[in-house]
């Protein structure tokens, strides 16, 4: 199992992402190593973006396991469907003697059959139960799971990329983060937000971009402010100011369109209040 | 000496285990770290370090441990020939030589030591005594060799031995707080039923076989309510004076019961020292923000549980007198005491929860009341241990 030793699938971000070298450390080790990427980080740093890039980058298929709160471990292995069963007996309908048949793969299982190697994305692992991160060290320690009605080992036939983003809403368990290959995604630096922002609008004019994001910054740096905007919330912020042609004087003075950074009341009164003294 | 920074990782509270250290060597064989410093840094810390809020210890054991390198020519042997991504082959044999091994084992001893008083201090991430001791009883082969001999000749030196066994004691009783655990100790705070309101989602399979029997055979299903959690929590907190010191462990409550989001009804208030006629709607107890303790008994029936937190620490005089000192409210018409059996007549299960830890419960300031609450209500300490204790008290049934 160790083919990606001598392929070394080095992934090196892509035209639309850019990567910083430690995240892109922190993916070829866990794709050389094995084992699964937990990544973390503010929202808005591109935590499930990342997965969709590395699938892009190495040309393989993404799979997305969305995690909400009721999400059980066994639904990303395989559902029995004893119920259908049930009833198709009854009916006389379909094959009934095929277990197989009502064996549906989970997100993991799709990942552990498909023939060719996969980016499995499990968005947001922290939004299941506690436990849930525990349910899963064996399959993704062993990449295979049992499926007893059939008596059937699902084994990966080629190990699937795993990466795992978590909000840090809960605590995740030690034996599980031991696992892992860890990865907290900082906020962008000043240049590397530029170039994210390049990416993005490669037609942005110069001192306009200079000029949001001196004030965007600011914004994030006043610590009375709750929900800090992150880098969504800037591209949307610089789409509205160029859509609107606001002159670069008027930006200098105040701040248009701050509902499109700012979220929450409280924020939004800070800025306003400060805004009396200061702009 | 490279495994050295094991140890000086381990030693400032990180845990890397031997996993993950056999983990970053096998990562550095097969060139991960690019012949590249920088890369070499990163590959460490995704590798051994398991959350953000320890990057940190990493940054600093890291530069203390490479600060010795004038410029980088100077990477140990080693530690170059990863770099260089040679193959590297290694039998039980080759154990790390150290030049000057006693030097360099004070040097980690001293070292140590200081973490352990800045821990004493700071009194969080306290089990990695624990976990040291752990690794210098288990392991074999050559890596662990070295970590053997470490651990083996600090326990000869006299003073480690003294300090660091003693402490060791200290942790373990103390299980400095774990929001984890916590959260763990309150998922079991759960008595289920299926008297509930809910949708029919469950298969009932009794009832299922039942009907199919009536039915001739033909099968008919039939679904049941899915069991809930039936657990109502009221959780009543000291805040202000004396809780101060104790608000690190207080929020650690808050928080994992806030995130528990299993029971079925969940409420907070808060009191000062100790509950009089008012309950406060905010630690900031507020006059305009309160509600008429009556009120609370009167609308959360007999059933809710009762968790108080509290250092139960007070002048005798604000749980026995009706007109108590330190309080703005003059106009006293229960003493303290009375309101806490009051709420203890009203209520089938209520505990209560000291940040203070049990052993010195008798000798502190406020050894009087907290005897005269614990009379009332059964006192546990806050931390995991003394927690689950007093959640399988909450779940008893009789």
């Amino acid at each position: 199992m160790k083919e990606n030793k001598d392929k070394l699938n080095r992934f090196s971000g892509t035209e639309s992402y850019v990567i910083t070298d430690e995240l892109r450390s922190s993916v070829n080790a866990a794709i050389a190593l094995e084992k699964p990427l937990l990544i973390k980080g503010e929202p808005g740093t591109g935590k499930t973006l990342l997965a969709e890039a590395i699938a892009e980058g190495l040309g393989l298929d993404l799979i997305t396991w969305n995690i909400k709160s009721t999400t059980k471990a066994q639904d990303g292995l395989y559902v029995y469907d004893t119920v259908q069963r049930l009833y198709d007996s009854q009916f006389g309908e379909g094959d009934v003697a095929n277990i197989e048949k009502y064996i549906k793969p989970g997100k993991l299982g799709e990942a552990f059959t498909k023939g060719n190697q996969a980016v499995l994305l499990i968005d947001e692992i922290d939004k299941a139960d506690l436990e849930f991160p525990n349910d899963l060290l064996w399959e993704l320690d062993r990449m295979e799971f049992y499926i007893p009605e059939t008596k059937e080992t699902v084994r990966a036939k080629s190990r699937p990329i795993v990466v795992i983003t978590s909000n840090a809403e809960k605590e995740l368990p030690d034996a599980f983060l031991r696992r892992c290959i860890f990865h907290y995604i900082a906020f962008p630096e000043y240049e590397q937000m530029e170039e994210i922002v390049r990416v993005h609008y490669p037609d942005i004019d110069g001192k306009l971009l200079a000029l949001a994001m001196k004030k965007f910054y600011e914004i994030r740096e006043m610590d009375s402010i709750r929900k800090k905007p992150s880098t969504s919330e800037l591209l949307d912020w610089l789409m509205a100011l160029s859509l609107s042609g606001i002159s670069l004087q008027k930006i200098g003075e105040k701040i248009p369109y701050l509902g499109v950074l700012l979220k929450k009341d409280q924020d939004l009164d800070a800025i306003t209040k400060k805004g009396r003294g200061r702009y | 000496m490279f495994i050295t920074f094991f140890y000086m990782l381990r030693a400032a509270g990180l845990k890397p285990d031997t996993k993950q250290w056999l983990l970053l060597i096998e990562a550095l064989d097969l060139g991960l770290a690019d012949s590249n410093f920088s890369s070499f840094y990163y590959l460490c810390r995704s590798i051994v370090v398991t959350t953000e809020s320890d990057f940190d210890k990493f940054d600093a054991v890291f530069l203390e441990y490479f600060r010795a390198i004038k410029d980088m020519g100077d990477i140990p042997n080693e530690l170059l020939e990863w770099l260089n991504s040679k193959p590297l082959i290694r039998d039980i044999d080759d154990k790390p030589e150290i030049e000057d091994p006693l030097r360099d084992l004070e040097e980690l001893l001293k070292r140590l030591e200081e973490r352990m008083e800045e821990q004493k201090e700071k009194h969080e991430g306290g089990n990695y005594w624990i976990g040291t001791g752990g690794t210098s009883t288990q392991g074999h082969g050559g890596w662990n060799e070295a970590g053997i001999r470490v651990g083996g000749e600090g326990r000869h030196g006299r003073a480690l031995m003294v300090a660091g066994e003693r402490r060791f004691r200290d942790f373990r009783n103390d299980q400095v707080l774990d929001l984890r655990r916590f959260q763990t100790a309150f998922r079991k705070l759960r008595q289920f039923s299926t008297r509930i309101d809910n949708n029919e989602t469950e298969l009932d399979i009794d009832e299922t076989i039942h009907k199919t029997s009536d039915n001739a055979g033909m099968l008919e299903i039939v679904y049941g309510k899915p069991r809930k959690n039936t657990v109502k929590l009221l959780v009543l907190m000291d805040s202000g004076g004396s809780m101060t010191p104790h608000s690190a462990m207080t929020s650690l409550l808050f928080q994992s019961v806030s995130k528990a989001n299993h029971f079925k009804d969940l409420q907070f208030f808060y009191f000062h020292n100790c509950v009089y006629e008012k309950l406060y709607l905010s630690p900031r107890i507020w006059r305009g923000e309160s509600v008429d303790t009556d009120f609370v008994l009167h609308k959360y029936g007999s059933d809710y549980k009762i968790i108080f937190v509290g250092d139960a620490a007070m002048d005798p005089s604000e749980l026995y007198y009706r007109w108590g000192s330190s309080s703005w409210n003059k106009q006293r018409s229960m003493a303290g005491i009375d309101w806490l059996n009051k709420i203890n007549d009203h209520y089938n299960r209520a505990v209560w929860l000291n940040p203070i830890n049990k052993n010195s419960w008798n000798y502190l300031y406020g050894g009087d009341t907290i005897g005269g609450i614990s009379k009332v209500f059964p006192m546990y300490s806050l931390t995991p241990d003394g927690l689950e204790e007093a959640i399988r008290k909450l779940l008893r049934t009789n």
